[in-house]
């Protein structure tokens, strides 16, 4: 008997198949990467907490009402204002600040504000409240959160600038870069972190449920 | 003259036998890098307020999120920009504990500080809502809050 060799199996449509595989995947890939405005919540305060005293001066109240309009210490400010007054406020430096790591708080040698008797006495004594109506858009909420953190983030890129000849993006960059290793680049980051630190709370919202 | 005759010969096809190599190449990279979305989406895919100041996310099994906006099903939950969605339920604020502590039994106890909650919320939804959930998040210790945001600047200057 003849042996029957095998029919040799035809791999012309395995291209076809292929493609659809690949334009399904294509389709439903997604390639952004999720980002957002970070925040770090407070932790529940105990039910006998006393809130400590702040001086008036050291506080920058935001408020926003149910129209989204914005009242910053008792005036409408536009939303474009709103970061050049932050960054005025945060780095006034008109006084001493709080005592770090037990060492007693000094006056601020790095602010380039006007060193006002009645703004704010450091940037580690500046607090910024945010106070919304239930009603108020998110989207205005966020937009406020996203210009104080741009103050934040363009006087910590100056200070970083005049110390270390380098951006603080481009800092946190290369730490993350180095695979978050290098010793030095971390003490600059918390050395930078710790001159402006973030201090922003939101208070419970006003309006009825 | 047989110089020219030569040319006039058809160029011979070229071959297409490596097509299938290069397509799954293609492929595995499409398959490798494709994240399925867990879970229907039950309101409308939320319109994310603009941002600049934003960090990316990392390690995607650590994040849970949260989705606000306005239910597909009008009939049942009405057209208010602040239905929350959790897995693929909609859900009340209170149910927002239970959620954080389930998704918590997906990881080891070492990464739970690390876990963070997102918040894909509708830029016309209210404050109201994301203050109600975070309250909640706090009584859970779920202390790492990321807004969703798409890049850009909202104000016009």
């Amino acid at each position: 008997m003849a042996r029957r060799e095998n029919p040799e199996i035809n791999a012309g449509s395995m291209a076809d198949i292929a493609f659809l595989l690949l334009i399904f995947f294509l389709v439903t890939t997604t390639m952004d990467v999720d980002s957002g405005i970070s925040k770090k919540l407070a932790e529940k305060p105990p039910a006998d907490y006393d809130p400590p005293k702040i001086k008036e001066k050291n506080l920058f109240q935001i408020s926003i009402n149910r129209n989204n309009e914005l009242f910053v210490d008792g005036d409408v400010m536009e939303l474009k204002d709103l970061k050049a007054a932050a960054t005025k406020f945060i780095d006034n430096g008109g006084g001493i600040g709080n005592p770090v790591n037990g060492v007693p708080g000094k006056a601020c040698d790095y602010c380039a504000g006007d060193k006002s008797e009645t703004s704010s006495d450091h940037p580690n004594k500046a607090i910024i409240s945010i106070e919304s109506d239930r009603a108020t858009e998110y989207g205005t909420y966020v937009t406020v959160q996203n210009e104080l953190l741009g103050a934040y983030s363009d006087l910590r890129n100056k200070l970083c600038q005049k110390k270390y000849g380098m951006s603080f993006s481009e800092l946190e960059k290369s730490y993350i870069d180095s695979g978050r290793k290098d010793e030095s680049l971390k003490s600059k980051i918390v050395d930078i972190k710790s001159s402006y630190p973030q201090i922003i709370t939101d208070l419970d919202p006003t309006g009825t449920k | 003259m047989s110089k020219f005759k030569k040319k006039k010969k058809g160029q011979p096809a070229i071959s297409t036998a490596s097509l299938p190599d290069i397509v799954f190449m293609l492929l595995f990279f499409f398959m490798v890098i494709t994240v399925m979305r867990k879970n229907d989406l039950k309101i409308d895919a939320p319109r994310l307020p603009s941002a600049t100041e934003v960090k990316k996310l990392e390690h995607k099994s650590l994040v849970s999120t949260i989705y606000v906006g306005k239910a597909k099903d009008k009939g049942k939950y009405g057209s208010s920009y602040n239905r929350i969605q959790l897995n693929d339920k909609i859900a009340t604020p209170d149910d927002v504990p239970a959620f954080i502590l389930n998704e918590r039994e997906k990881v080891s106890d070492a990464e739970i500080p690390f876990m963070t909650t997102s918040i894909k919320a509708d830029k016309e939804s209210n404050v109201g809502t994301l203050t109600d959930i975070r309250l909640k998040l706090r009584d859970v210790n779920a202390l790492k809050l990321s807004l969703s945001t798409q890049k850009g600047s909202s104000i016009s200057k």
